[in-house]
């Protein structure tokens, strides 16, 4: 891959934002967001539903525009050249709250269709490249159903395989627990420990703070567009600065 | 505890005849034969009914009349055809004309709906108004209405002396429209036989493309040699036919034209009438077979850095197109049932030409049975075509 030789050096930012502003129309989602993730950094972002976390991560591999600020992915900056563009989606994988699994297709369709014709691979280095994820997420037995013949928690884990399959450096997981039944929600949150375990780079906007305590290596709280918080989870949790967090997390933990 | 094992239930219950009454699937049975005799004696009750009442008038009963010269002309058709041809023949020439007005309107409906079905869904508010205000038009207004407006708008065309000039390429008149056409040449038919070759060969080829990029992984674009293929063989067979480019035009003379080729006003309105009405639906088809496909969808695909042309040929139209097509058929056949209104405007359709054998033999209960039967049959193989193509593209669920 011609972008390997722009990865910086171990530790070094592989995603850096700064001062990004997003507006909706009039309403503005984010305030000056800074942000910066080193190779293998594990983040996990919570805060209010509407503060703008979706949008945050979403503006990393560009599903949503950002109007003011820089963000830099592998030393390449997002702009509308649509050059960039590609070379750092091929780069960021994305799961999402509802799956979107391609409905029409097979599992493993879902997981070839990206390699063949992204990264131009032969159709059975493709499949094997899919069966090798699909055993990953322990249901290679599920290869040759549709989508929607799959419980919620396969189908996420199929969304996680078909991410896989990209080989990306970074993930990004918006909510991918939100949908499911609690029973499923471990499934799911196993397949992402072992991930993060591997050395992936991870952005996670979850509500899971089991997971964040166990996993993350910064907990990052957004409010109102804004990032009002950002420490690792020992001090996150044992000793919030802002007094919205606590507020926050006196909320959630309560249940 | 009760642990009950089947072996300790007890005998096995015998069946008494009071049972059976008893039994949901004999039940059922009984119904649905009690129901098929009940359809089959009315049927017969009518079918007695009307012979002898028929008899009674000493009106004959059967297909015979088929074979018996029809004693009128035609002024449309497709086929050979003249007064002393048979009444079938007649129908057949209906048929004919059913047939190709329905083909017209059928492309001409499905251009302007898709056309109108996007710009329904267009960011652009003055565009998407314009589609809105156009469907809602030509939805509401019933369709008998809008092919005699048509018909009445093209009466009221300047005769071919003041016919309207459309740049030197044919006349739009009274007479409807005339336009241009090569001169016949023997080198057409070659060249359409030269075409059908060609999109063979385009879809083998793209079939080969597609192995070669799962065996190596290389994408080869076949849009432009696809378009070359189709192309390409009968521009070649026209150039080895000396490339006859002679055209008859088409020339004002006397009260009418010579020369290009002309066709009916009423075959015109009838056309307009019911592309334009089926439009309107198709263009709501349309567009809510784009709305269908969640944002999401597009999303993921851009999340695995597909580029839109691959989005929209893979993931988008795909999911589109099981939603389009079903409906899409059905206002295929209901154009195809519209264009019986015919009748009205004087155009030689079916029920038009059924209508005159009705009358002139009097077998009016023959007559229609045969336009119910092709109509049916036409529905029939749209619908079972249908059901295929359903079950092929069908999204597996649980
Ligand atoms: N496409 C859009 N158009 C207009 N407003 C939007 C759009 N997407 C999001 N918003 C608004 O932006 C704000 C932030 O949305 P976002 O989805 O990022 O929040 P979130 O933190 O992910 O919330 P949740 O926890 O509910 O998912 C919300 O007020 C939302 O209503
Ligand atoms: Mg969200």
């Amino acid at each position: 891959m011609t972008h390997s030789a722009q990865i910086e050096p171990t530790g070094a930012p592989v995603i850096q934002m700064r001062d990004v502003s997003k507006w909706f129309g009039q309403f503005q989602v984010l305030h000056e967001v800074d942000l910066d993730v080193g190779k293998g950094e594990r983040v996990v972002v919570c805060g209010p539903s509407g503060s703008g976390k979706s949008t945050l991560i979403r503006c990393i591999n560009r599903l949503e525009v950002h109007q003011s600020g820089q963000i830099v992915v592998n030393g390449l900056e997002l702009s509308d050249n649509v050059k960039n563009i590609e070379k750092i989606r091929r780069n960021i994988g994305m799961v999402f709250q509802n799956f979107n699994l391609f409905p029409h297709l097979t599992v493993l369709e879902n997981l070839t269709l990206g390699p063949m014709l992204t990264r131009h691979m032969k159709k059975a280095a493709a499949e094997e490249l899919a069966m090798h994820f699909l055993h990953k997420v322990r249901i290679p037995e599920q290869a040759q159903k549709y989508p929607l013949q799959l419980s919620g928690g396969q189908q996420q884990r199929v969304a996680i395989a078909r991410s896989l399959c990209m080989e990306p450096e970074i993930m990004l997981f918006d909510e991918p627990t939100s949908a499911l039944d609690p029973e499923m929600i471990k499934e799911v949150l196993d397949t992402m420990i072992e991930l993060a375990e591997s050395g992936m780079t991870m952005i996670v906007v979850t509500h899971e703070m089991g997971f964040a305590r166990t996993v993350a290596d910064k907990v990052v709280f957004m409010a109102d567009g804004r990032k009002v918080e950002a420490a690792p989870p020992e001090e996150f949790f044992g000793n919030p600065r802002e007094h919205r967090t606590r507020a926050f997390l006196d909320q959630i933990l309560k249940h | 505890m009760t642990d009950a094992t089947p072996g300790r239930l007890g005998k096995p219950p015998t069946r008494r005849p009071k049972d059976l009454l008893y039994s949901e699937s004999f039940r059922t049975a009984l119904y649905q034969v009690a129901l098929a005799a009940g359809v089959v004696l009315l049927g017969l009750y009518l079918y007695q009914n009307v012979v002898e009442n028929l008899g009674r008038q000493n009106i004959a009963t059967g297909f015979g009349f088929l074979d018996e010269v029809s004693q009128f002309e035609i002024g449309e058709r497709l086929i050979d055809y003249s007064s002393r041809d048979s009444y079938g023949r007649a129908l057949l020439v209906g048929l004919m004309n059913t047939l190709s007005v329905s083909a017209a309107g059928i492309v001409v409906a499905t251009v302007i709906g898709f056309a109108v079905g996007i710009m329904r869904v267009s960011t652009n508010w003055l565009l998407q108004r314009i589609a809105l205000t156009y469907v809602e038009i030509v939805r509401n207004i019933p369709v008998i209405l809008q092919v005699i407006f048509w018909a009445a708008v093209i009466r009221n065309l300047p005769a071919p002396r003041q016919a309207l000039d459309l740049w030197g390429l044919g006349f739009l008149s009274n007479r409807g429209l005339t336009f241009l056409l090569p001169a016949a040449h023997p080198a057409h038919v070659w060249m359409l036989a030269a075409f059908a070759a060609g999109i063979a060969a385009a879809s083998v080829a793209a079939r080969m493309a597609r192995r070669h990029r799962e065996a190596t992984g290389r994408y080869v674009d076949m849009l432009w040699p696809c378009i070359g293929l189709i192309l390409g063989p009968p521009v070649l067979v026209w150039l080895g036919f000396g490339a006859p480019h002679e055209l008859s035009f088409p020339e004002r003379q006397g009260f009418n034209f010579t020369g290009g080729a002309t066709i009916s006003p009423e075959f015109v309105a009838l056309m307009a009438g019911i592309a334009l009405y089926s439009s309107g639906f198709i263009a709501e088809i349309v567009r809510a077979g784009i709305q269908a496909t969640p944002r999401g969808q597009v999303e993921a695909a851009r999340s695995i850095a597909l580029r839109p042309r691959f989005i929209l040929r893979y993931v988008v139209l795909p999911q589109a197109l099981r939603v389009i097509v079903p409906p899409l058929t059905s206002q295929y056949v209901s154009l195809i049932k519209n264009s019986s209104i015919a009748v009205v405007i004087g155009y030689p359709d079916l029920v038009n030409i059924g209508n005159t054998v009705m009358n002139q033999t009097g077998q009016a209960v023959e007559a229609i049975a045969v336009m119910m039967t092709v109509f049916l049959a036409i529905s029939l193989v749209t619908s079972l075509a249908m059901n295929f193509y359903n079950r092929l593209v069908a999204i597996k669920e649980r």
